[in-house]
């Protein structure tokens, strides 16, 4: 197999099964409340996971717009370290300003972490466009089929209401191989827990981001 | 379920849209190869796992402002299990809202 198609081939079957992730968000975000053209609209431009999750999961809960975006908006934060690991071969993997400004859209963990796999910046970019594009094409695919299966259901009969930390916990688990990944989501998970009973719905999430500095004192 | 009307979410969705913009294009296009402070990228890695355990105990244990204890607890348990296994993000879904489901039904 040549080096260009492992390349595609792999950023494809990520992007198949992230299709699958993109199911359960149309789901949960209808339940949430959201109409479908919102669901669909959250997954074309928003278009990173974690937040888009975290937006409806706060809203569903009956929590403020600007908690929701508030906590989204502090899980989008990570994207501009990507870019910025990415930004080293950027003229290899864009080229010029427009093409900067427009892959900037697809600039993910996915995207990311498979085109810094690859040393050559030749496969580097196969790997962020398949990546990119095809990820974006699955997830926006899966949102639709997503919204509107979820709209046609009794989200509470079929136990759909735990899709979204069902969702989470996966998210989380690759963040636990790490002692502060562990400390980080412990203290994190307590704060909120804490003080779900006397904050506005959705703070908590807000509250629980002060658990990152805990990367603070650690050199490692 | 939403309390404010759906235009806000409207607005919502759009300022989000915006941000994520922004945020991914200025690591990329402003701030070019430049290294962040190493505290600050390690703290900023830190973020999903705080936040992501924050939610997944929100979600499970309350609604709106009370604590509760009901029927997704089965599917959290269920859910936990499975991911610790491996077992593909569908199937914990699955299995979660099955479990969380059933208990409901019975």
């Amino acid at each position: 197999m040549s080096e260009t198609r492992r390349v595609v081939v792999s950023s494809l079957t990520l992007s198949g099964a992230v299709g699958i992730f993109a199911l359960s968000f149309g789901v949960a975000s209808v339940s949430a409340g959201a109409s479908v053209w919102q669901t669909c609209a959250l997954s074309l431009f928003v278009f990173t996971g974690a937040s888009q999750f975290s937006a409806m999961s706060v809203v569903g809960a009956g929590g403020s717009m600007l908690a929701a975006y508030g906590g989204a908006v502090l899980l989008a934060a990570r994207n501009l370290v990507y870019g910025l690991a990415l930004s080293s071969s950027a003229k290899s993997v864009a080229g010029n300003l427009p093409r900067r400004l427009f892959a900037a859209h697809f600039v993910i963990d996915e995207t990311t972490a498979l085109a810094l796999a690859e040393s050559s910046p030749k496969l580097r970019k196969i790997a962020f466009w398949t990546t990119g594009i095809g990820l974006f094409s699955f997830w926006n695919l899966g949102t639709l089929i997503g919204a509107l299966a979820g709209s046609a259901i009794d989200p509470q009969k079929f136990g759909l209401d735990i899709a979204f930390p069902a969702a989470f916990i996966v998210m989380l688990m690759p963040h636990l191989r790490s002692k502060l990944g562990r400390q980080a989501a412990m203290l994190g998970g307590a704060l909120c827990l804490i003080s779900i009973s006397f904050l506005p719905v959705g703070v908590p999430i807000l509250l629980a981001a002060s658990a990152v500095l805990v990367g603070v004192r650690n050199d490692q | 379920m939403i309390n404010e009307a759906p235009t806000n979410l409207w607005l919502m969705i759009i300022a989000l849209a915006a941000s994520a913009y922004l945020l991914k294009m200025f690591g990329l296009v402003v701030l070019g190869s430049r290294q962040l402070p190493k505290v600050f990228d390690r703290c900023l890695g830190l973020i999903p796992a705080a936040l992501l355990s924050a939610l997944v105990l929100k979600d499970t244990f309350s609604i709106g402002q009370s604590l509760v204890f009901d029927a997704r607890v089965a599917g959290f348990a269920v859910a936990v299990v499975a991911a610790w296994r491996r077992a593909p993000l569908i199937v914990v879904v699955v299995l979660a809202a099955s479990a969380t489901a059933l208990l409901r039904a019975v």
